[in-house]
């Protein structure tokens, strides 16, 4: 059956212009390249998002915390991470880290040393900075969860601990849900910087692409196109997300209001 | 209101300074790397550009009788942006490549030097005859080139299947991963390669071969040029071979290296 | 000879990179603040469009802010700074004019950076218009005034202060999305601390002193925003 299908291909391309036919045989030989960089720039998101997500915990808690010890640091990191460009904070991590440790013999000799590629800096990268936004969307969450319940809550006796998880943690993930969306939205955009140091992921392939055929349009709008493509899915998915979380409590034709723009993400 | 006045200064300025910058044309705009490539070109501490590229630029300017002006862009955007029109001429050590050759026009060449690999002197390379090093002895490895040259090109082409061929935007940044471990081995131009090990960085590394004369690589390294520019091409061909014959190349050659940059080996 | 020490790399002179450094981020902030103007203008045109009545206008807009959303803005920086000269000499020639249209790299690099944050203006400007209380213009509109004089007293002065919050993060993120400029190499922040750190191989050190940079000008820019909040908000009853 595959060879039926690349039979009217080619009759298909051969009843096309010579230019015309050439374009879209080089987009249809470079869509399976795209999509293993694509691959790669999904397997950063989530890496980077969960690992991230789960650091915002800890950095949320101690940013609403009284105790100085807990928010002041806390408040360094999350102005830090959101005050400087996600670009050269990579470049900290992955030129400077990378050559400090490269200086140290032990560690340049080691197993791990050859394994500790690109990706992992982008990864650890991206996470840290995600702590740092997710932390303060986060922390705008918790306080926004209503005094009433905690009130109730205590009068419950629950302990502290009890009352995080079971009503102010459930509360204001589902609060801080659609920031959070369109947060992971910048993720994903954001895994491109990860080119600039040699990871693989979409914008990378679509530049070697570039630099074997010195097609610019071609790779670069399709490139465009997968993430436009891969957009709209992670948008439908947490969209449907919302919807579930919501369903106790919010009338039908609220949930079907559009979403507000974010402002965009530190680069 | 406010907004609609100050928005139409900004989008009039915008347009105005486009314009301007229209009229300023009679400067041909040579195209050079954004980044240090010694000894062809780079910057020196007080900014300016300097090396046996810039020297041979302002000879060829001479000759031509025109006014050149130097734009730096970032290499992986230099063929755009001559397509754009940002600059006229390409000089920043393009090999004149087949592939290349479809899409724009290259002058006569100017300089030809070998490509060369180098590698930590820790380590012992195999060389082959028909790859520069053998194929066995790169299973595995990590091969370190700048992305969007010959190097690449060629080093994907013999050795794709089985060594990883890792790109960089800048030359400058495959040494230094050179030098942190990360690459194994790097292709790229003899002389610049040449250079690098001299200096305090490269001391560890030494010469382990060259790639042959293949195909990918072209004819030697010439000013790229739009397709519809023929009289710029022509005058730059003047000028290069004027240049050649009165001896002014043969000056500037000696200044920075002990052997012909014009020549063509591809030797061992 | 002893090595440099930190202070002296930073200083001046052709040993110290301080003033290189410098002048990369005067040039950043330049760019940012060229890149914004456009963006508000775009915006601007991006949320009329979006609130007129008509369809047309709308999906175009609608298709803007989608793209920009969704595509790295490392993607649209690189394509458009090497497509725009070539867009725009084809607006030139179907506009009869000839000569062809030299967008230096700065010019190239404010286009590019402008109509990424174009997007997000638009959708900014688009709801503080929407908040501005509709009983407003309805009572303009008695009184006769016309659509410009409506306009220009009644809607843009109000949409300010619900537009301020918005827009002052959209600066933010601007100043910041700059750094992406230098791969496109233009002479700012980001390049020179990548020449200093090349130069000297003391990676760490100059890249951790861009950051700062950059954090400075955050900084300021949060100071001016909070003031400009303050301002906006004056005479605003506290609920």
């Amino acid at each position: 059956m595959f060879e039926a299908i690349a039979d009217l291909y080619q009759q298909f391309l051969s009843g096309l212009p010579e230019s015309l036919a050439g374009l879209i045989d080089f987009v249809v030989a470079l869509f399976p390249k795209l999509l293993e960089g694509a691959f790669v720039s999904v397997q950063l998101l989530l890496l980077s998002g969960v690992v991230g997500n789960l650091l915002a915990l800890p950095v949320a808690l101690a940013r609403v915390s009284r105790n100085p010890l807990l928010w002041v640091p806390s408040y360094l990191f999350i102005l830090v991470m959101r005050g400087t460009p996600l670009l050269v904070q990579i470049y900290i991590l992955y030129y400077g880290l990378g050559h400090i440790l490269g200086q140290i013999p032990l560690v340049r000799s080691s197993f791990l040393w050859r394994h500790l590629d690109a990706f992992w800096y982008a990864a650890a990268a991206f996470a840290i900075n995600t702590a740092g936004y997710s932390g303060e969307i986060l922390r705008g969450a918790i306080l926004a969860v209503p005094a009433g319940e905690i009130d109730a809550a205590r009068a419950f006796g629950m302990s502290k601990g009890l009352i995080l998880r079971r009503v102010i943690l459930p509360q204001a993930i589902r609060i801080s849900l659609p920031t959070f969306s369109g947060e992971t939205i910048a993720l994903l955009k954001v895994t491109a910087i990860a080119s600039t140091i040699t990871v693989y992921e979409l914008l990378r392939v679509t530049n070697e692409a570039y630099a074997a055929s010195l097609r610019f349009d071609e790779c670069f709008i399709s490139a465009a196109i997968v993430y436009i493509a891969l957009s709209y899915v992670l948008t439908r998915a947490f969209y449907f997300a919302e919807r579930q979380i919501n369903k106790d409590r919010l009338p039908p034709s609220v949930l079907k209001a559009a979403r507000p723009l974010e402002a965009p993400r530190a680069a | 209101m406010r907004k609609h006045v100050i928005g139409g200064i900004v989008a009039g300025a915008l347009l105005a300074l486009a314009s301007l910058s229209a009229q300023a044309q009679d400067a041909i705009k040579f195209g050079v790397a954004d980044e240090p490539y010694p000894p062809f070109a780079s910057k020196d501490a007080s900014g300016k550009w300097v090396g046996f590229e810039m020297d041979l630029m302002d000879a060829v300017c001479a000759e031509m009788k025109a006014k050149c002006e130097l734009v730096p862009v970032a290499w992986e955007g230099i063929i755009p942006a001559l397509q754009a029109k940002k600059i006229d001429v390409i000089w920043a050590s393009m090999l004149i490549t087949e592939k290349r050759k479809q899409i724009i026009d290259f002058s006569d060449k100017y300089y030809d030097t070998p490509h060369m690999f180098i590698g930590p002197k820790s380590v012992k390379v195999d060389t082959c005859p028909e790859t520069g090093i053998c194929k066995d002895w790169m299973k595995g490895k990590v091969i370190g080139v700048q992305i969007s040259t010959a190097h690449a090109n060629y080093a994907k082409k013999a050795f794709g299947d089985v060594a990883e061929v890792r790109t960089y935007d800048k030359q400058d940044n495959v040494n230094a991963d050179l030098v942190a471990g990360r690459v194994d081995i790097v292709l790229a131009d003899a002389v610049a390669m040449d250079y690098f090990l001299k200096t305090d960085e490269g001391k560890d590394f030494e010469k382990k071969g060259f790639a042959p004369n293949d195909p990918l690589y072209g004819a030697g390294v010439g000013a790229g040029i739009r397709k519809e520019d023929a009289t710029l091409k022509e005058n730059l061909n003047a000028a290069i071979k004027a240049v050649r014959t009165n001896g002014t190349y043969k000056q500037i050659n000696d200044k920075y290296f002990n052997f012909d940059a014009y020549g063509t080996t591809p030797g061992s | 000879m002893a090595e440099p020490s930190y202070i002296e790399l930073l200083g001046y002179g052709p040993n110290g990179w301080g003033d290189d450094l410098l002048w990369g981020a005067w040039e950043t902030v330049k760019v940012a603040a060229c890149a914004y103007a456009v963006g508000i203008v775009l915006g601007l045109i991006g949320a009329g469009a979006k609130l007129t009545g008509r369809r047309v206008m709308f999906v175009i807009s609608d298709v803007y802010t989608t793209v920009v959303r969704s595509v790295p803005e490392l993607l649209l920086i690189i394509y458009i700074f090497y497509r725009a000269p070539v867009a725009l000499q084809a607006l030139a020639r179907a506009l009869g004019s000839d000569s062809a249209i030299d967008l230096d790299p700065f010019l190239a690099a404010v286009a590019a950076l402008g109509f990424i944050v174009g997007a997000y203006t638009t959708e900014v400007f688009r709801g503080a218009i929407l908040a501005v209380p509709p009983g407003q213009m309805d009572a303009a509109k008695a009184i006769g005034m016309s659509w410009r004089l409506r306009t220009r007293r009644i809607l843009l002065p109000q949409m300010l202060r619900y537009a301020i919050p918005g827009l002052g993060n959209i600066w933010l993120g601007t100043t910041k999305e700059a750094a992406l400029v230098s791969v496109v190499s233009l002479n700012e922040l980001m390049n020179a601390g990548k020449q200093a750190a090349g130069g000297t191989k003391d990676y760490f050190f100059f890249y951790s002193i861009v950051a700062l940079c950059y954090l400075v000008i955050t900084i300021a820019s949060m100071a001016v925003i909070a003031r400009l909040e303050r301002w906006s908000n004056r005479g605003v009853r506290r609920v």
